[in-house]
């Protein structure tokens, strides 16, 4: 098990690294360059600020002095929000995206592998057309839209919730991005547990259970839940990514300060350290995230284990 | 199957619509602004905060949505279909290198890549479809990757292999046939993807610019005005989750009759 | 009152009736086999006793356990009879033990479930009972996961599953056919020692099985009870056209033996082939040392329980895997590097035929193309008319009909398409036919008729077939020599009929004990080796067989037998001439 976690890890870090070179190349790649929305300045004021900010050096070079910062966990001044560097940054908007993401995945992991398993154990009645239904209109309408669709209902026309972040100051300001965010992946995960749930109860190691006179709850409890959390756990990375990606319109949409909202402003106006900053941080995040899945993979398969 | 019908429709609609009736999509008619539905003066859907028509800007947002989808699914499939049909067949070194590859970008927050890419060179309308391709075509290549393995170890690929008959006929005749199944189930799967990438940017402003428009554009403009015309945001967004649904359904049913046919 | 009674079964999915006016019963303590071909229901009829079946079957009639009906019961009576009263077993002990859990976490739910003991009461109980099915180190297995197990293992944990609550019936639904006959010779001898007063129902397609370990028999085609009787009397004195049929086809070990071929020339040689794999940075040996000469005209079994190699070796041979040494040598040439690689007119001389017929065939393909197939790579100077001719003589050879051309595989049964198979591999009229376990998914007679037809074309064409196969009856019936591996190693090389009345190695007189022989009387099966092969990660020193040997020597530990003529075979034991096997 050690051995399996070392490797993971080790994994892990050339895709890091692919992903700071890419990002890295791009955002230099791109025309113009951080400065160029402000006034015109002479061009000595000019070529000292370039120099400030290392921007008149080889690109190599400034890749490797880059490096050199992320791996000290700095990741240099903001050109946009002058009197922060990146770290600052991204350290004040964290904890709201955080909180956010946390909670979406926490309500869409419960409530989507519970409504997945009464599907799935009440297969083909009309409960679980319902369900399914509903879960697979879930997935059809993204997160741009129910998060308006959820604000003109309940925050416009009923009046029950907050519609943006900086109008209250309430617990209840998070019920309606977090039920934004969480809706799609409920939908994903319910019927993703459903399916796997289906399949492993139609095992042959399941059909020896029942020949074992256990009932359905101690099958389900004891042998089956498991093996099929399986396919669920692996979709846990690209759900946070989902989350993630989604954060950004809720952030848009609710006004809320978080690192999606940070990300987006950096793009327009173009600095560079902050947007790298971000998606360096979000990758390492993904990355951290693949390999607890990756973990908790090897935890429940013993098979995996060997290799 | 009930979805393909009303897929159809809806494209049809889109397609004759802006013809038939009476308003340009580009007028803008200041008398008129911020009219509800409603029949009698010929605007259907209303109009909006620029007195244009509702009705035939939605059938234009349908259009480009499709249009959209469509290219940028084509462009995934072939992709990844070459990506993972090589190293598939190929296996071995090529095989696991290629696979970290597709391992390596999958880890990505590949969305982020895309917004960076958009905002940074430009709102190109063609650079959206070539940022949808890139990153629809992962899930592709790895679903035909296994399957392309899979088949090769398959004995009748190996029958042939002893028979002696030609790589490029083995995989033509014994391994592309056996592709196409799970090949159209992901392309319906795709498809819904790609839309919503590309609403999702038009959210953003990131996506088709003035005076064009997408679903994904109605639907941004539709919720700055949600309190004062909730038509506006009501109608494009029931629209898009509408073909959304049926082309998940649509990709739903087809993967059911894939596996059936298979475990025959 | 019999303990088990079964009336009129009825079971039926929508139109499709598996099984109709079913009726019999089962005493206390008795052992009872219930045989048929595949399809003809068996299963079904195990499933519904244990109430199993799916939810969409239609059952009528009546099964009455110890007087309670279970037909129509409700599932909590249902679980309180399962493993408390009745027992199963399965069939494939890999798919049918949870790979999730260790076993022994599984045995002790089971008891759990069904109040026997609690938590430390239990777990001995578990112990106790890997021990009885023969397991070693039973404290250590309790913690194993099933993959970690060989298949003999395996089932014995099933077995262990089965009758750990103490059940007064135990069904065990082909509970050897997963396994190499050594093994199953030792399952059914657990069997038979481990059940005490527990009654069995034993279903199988093997009539070999039944007649040692069933005191009655039942004869069971498609859906219908054809006979039921005393074993002794049902095997002497078969009353129906069915049972008749089945008791000629089922492969015996005394039947005529075939005639050496007239000599011939040597069409294919193989010199100390070896073949390993790289697993992990180290080396393992798959096949060591291997010599064979095949002559036209003339069939070589190599025959060998899983693990033996016979597959790696084949492989090798054909080009399919690299070899790490040896040479090959056919029709004069040497073959060398992969398949792909070779002569084309190599590649037409010498054909291969699957395990598995469906398997084999394109699924996408018509039977007509498939078959032809070979035609374009080695005749492409035939028309469409000179194809269609070459396709219609080679469906008389091996007795398709016409109309199948236009099908598809998934429409054939097993036997058309392994014909089918064997017509492509026909067609371009090889020079060696290799058959991998090619009889081996087939039903008895079937079975017969495929071998049947290679006899017949062997003896027209002059056609020389290496046949795998790890089944002796069969191999007696078809082949002129035969190759016995162990682990990767030749152990005895020799005349089919001479091997069979005095085999000289000791594992070759294990196999043919173990082989079960449909005679009441004489029904072999006999339990005379313990233990299994091991793997090739770890072989034993000196001679690999023998830590399971009767007679080894300190010599056989360290030093490995050469294969060398004793007789007229060629022998690989230290022992060989003076062991009077």
């Amino acid at each position: 098990m050690l051995r399996y976690t070392l490797r993971r890890l080790l994994g892990a870090i050339p895709t890091l690294f692919l992903v700071i070179v890419l990002a890295f190349l791009l955002v230099h790649a791109a025309p113009g360059g951080p400065f160029d929305d402000e006034r015109a300045l002479p061009a000595e004021i000019e070529a000292n600020i370039a120099a400030a900010y290392h921007l008149d050096e080889p690109l190599p070079l400034q890749f490797l002095r880059y490096l050199g910062g992320v791996v000290r966990g700095d990741f240099g001044p903001s050109y946009s929000y002058r009197d922060y560097t990146v770290s600052e940054l991204i350290g004040r908007s964290f904890p709201v995206s955080l909180q956010l993401g946390v909670l979406a995945m926490l309500l869409a992991a419960v409530t989507g592998v519970s409504l997945g398993v009464v599907a799935a154990l009440r297969q083909n009645t009309a409960l679980d057309k319902i369900v399914m239904g509903v879960a697979m209109t879930g997935i059809s309408i993204p997160v741009f839209v129910i998060a308006p669709l959820l604000v003109l209902l309940l925050a416009v026309q009923l009046q029950w919730l907050p519609a943006s972040w900086t109008g209250s100051d309430s617990g209840s300001r998070l019920l309606l991005p977090v039920i934004s965010l969480a809706l799609p992946q409920i939908a994903y995960i319910a019927r993703l547990t459903r399916a796997s749930l289906i399949e492993v109860l139609s095992s042959d190691f399941i059909r020896t259970a029942r020949a074992q006179g256990l009932g359905t709850a101690a099958i389900v409890r004891y042998h089956a839940l498991k093996p099929a959390m399986l396919p669920v756990l692996s979709y846990m990375g690209p759900a946070v990514a989902a989350v993630l990606t989604g954060s950004v319109v809720v952030e848009e949409i609710f006004g809320i300060p978080g690192l999606g909202q940070l990300f987006v402003r950096g793009s327009l106006n173009r600095d560079y350290t902050l947007v790298l900053g971000v998606v360096i941080f979000y990758a390492a995040l993904i990355v951290l995230l693949n390999l607890i899945v990756d973990l908790l993979y090897g935890a429940i398969d013993p098979r995996i284990r060997r290799r | 199957m009930v979805s393909g019908g009303v897929l159809c429709a809806i494209a049809l609609v889109a397609v004759i619509g802006p013809w038939i009736s009476p308003n340009e999509y580009l007028t803008a008619d200041f008398n008129n602004i911020l009219r509800s539905p409603a029949f009698a003066d010929g605007h259907v859907f209303g109009t909006d905060d620029l007195g244009r028509d509702l009705f035939v800007r939605t059938m234009m947002g349908v259009q480009v949505t499709f249009a959209v989808a469509i290219v940028a699914s084509v462009v995934s499939l072939v992709i990844g279909v070459l990506y993972g049909a090589t190293a598939g067949f190929v296996g071995g070194r090529v095989d696991a290198v290629m696979m970290r590859l597709v391992d390596t970008l999958y880890a990505m927050p590949f969305i982020f890549f895309v917004i960076l890419l958009l905002v940074v060179f430009e709102r190109n309308f063609l650079l959206i479809f070539v940022a949808i391709g890139a990153i629809n075509w992962l899930d592709m290549a790895r679903i035909v990757r296994g399957q392309t393995l899979s088949l090769r170890e398959r004995e009748f690929v190996q029958a042939a292999q002893l028979l002696g008959v030609s790589t490029p006929k083995i995989i033509l005749r014994h391994i592309a046939p056996n592709l196409i199944g799970v090949v159209i189930v992901y392309v319906t799967l795709t498809i819904p993807q790609a839309i919503l990438i590309e609403s999702f940017l038009s959210f953003l402003g990131l996506g088709v610019q003035e005076p064009q428009t997408s679903l994904g554009k109605l639907v941004n403009d539709g919720t700055d005005q949600m309190e004062s015309a909730a038509w506006l945001l009501l109608i494009p967004a029931t629209l898009l989750a509408l073909i959304l649904l049926c082309f998940n359904f649509l990709g739903d049913g087809m993967r059911d009759l894939f596996d059936s046919r298979r475990s025959e | 009152m019999s303990l088990l009674e079964v009336r009129d079964l009825c079971i039926r999915y929508g139109d499709n009736e598996v099984v109709s006016g079913l009726s019999f019963s089962v005493g206390s303590s008795e052992s009872v086999g219930l045989v048929g071909e595949s399809g003809s229901g068996k299963t079904q009829t195990a499933l519904a006793i244990m109430g199993l079946l799916p939810g969409n079957a239609a059952v009528g009639g009546s099964i009455a356990f110890d007087g309670r009906e279970i037909v129509g019961a409700a599932e909590r009576q249902l679980d309180r009879l399962r493993a408390e009263r009745i027992g199963m077993v399965f069939q494939d002990p890999m798919q049918a033990l949870n790979p999730y859990i260790p076993i022994g976490k599984q045995l002790r739910r089971v008891l759990l479930r069904h109040g026997i003991g609690d938590g430390r009461k239990a777990d001995q109980r578990v112990m106790h009972m890997l021990d009885r099915v023969g397991l070693p180190d039973p404290a250590r297995q309790f913690r194993a996961y099933a993959h970690q197990l060989s298949g003999g293992m395996r089932q014995r944990v099933m077995i262990a599953s089965a009758l750990i609550a103490d059940p007064d019936l135990l069904i065990a639904d082909e509970p050897t056919t997963a396994l190499d006959v050594t093994v199953q010779a030792q399952i059914l001898d657990l069997l038979e020692r481990i059940r005490d007063e527990t009654a069995l129902l034993l279903i199988t397609h093997d009539l070999g099985i039944i007649a040692g370990h069933c005191e009655r028999l039942l004869v069971i085609d498609n859906g219908r009870l054809v006979e039921a009787g005393p074993t002794r009397k049902l095997f002497s004195e078969p009353q129906s056209a069915h049972t008749r049929k089945l008791i000629d086809a089922a492969p015996r070990l005394d039947g005529v033996t075939r005639p050496a071929p007239a000599p011939g020339d040597r069409v294919l040689e193989t010199e100390a082939v070896s073949v390993s794999y790289v697993e992990r940075r180290a080396e393992l040996h798959a096949v060591l040392d291997l010599d064979l000469q095949l002559m036209a005209g003339e069939t070589v079994a190599v025959v060998g329980e899983s693990g033996s190699g016979k597959s790696s070796f084949v492989r090798a041979v054909l080009g399919l895997i690299p070899m790490r040494a040896g040479r090959v040598t056919f029709l004069g040439e040497e073959l060398s590097g992969p398949a792909r690689s070779r002569a084309v007119e190599m590649r037409r001389d010498l054909q291969l035929v699957f395990q598995d017929p469906a398997g084999s065939l394109n699924p996408q393909l018509r039977i007509e193309s498939i078959i032809a197939e070979p035609l374009s790579v080695h005749a492409p100077e035939l028309d469409a008319g000179g194809r269609r001719e070459r396709v219609a003589d080679a469906l008389q050879r091996v007795g398709l009909d016409e109309q199948l051309l236009s099908r598809f595989p998934h429409q054939l049964s097993g036997g058309q398409a392994q014909r089918a198979a064997i017509a492509r591999a026909l067609i371009v009229n090889p020079k060696v036919l290799v058959c991998d376990e090619a009889v081996a998914a087939l039903d008895g007679s079937v079975r017969a008729q495929i071998l049947d037809l290679l006899r017949r074309e062997q003896e027209a064409t002059g056609l020389a077939i290496v046949f795998i196969s790890h089944d002796l009856a069969v191999v007696r019936s078809i082949s002129h020599r035969v190759m016995v591996l162990y682990l990767g190693r030749l152990v005895e090389l020799a005349d089919c009929a001479a091997m069979f009345a005095r085999p000289r190695h000791p594992y070759t007189r294990a196999l043919l004990d173990a082989v079960p022989v449909p005679d009441p009387l004489a029904p072999g099966g006999k339990l005379s080796l313990g233990g299994e092969m091991p793997s090739i990660i770890n072989p034993p020193p000196g001679c690999a067989f023998h830590p399971r040997c009767r007679f080894a020597l300190p010599r056989c530990r360290t030093e490995p037998p050469r294969a060398r003529p004793v007789g007229a075979a060629r022998v690989a034991c230290h022992r060989a001439e003076e062991l009077e096997l």
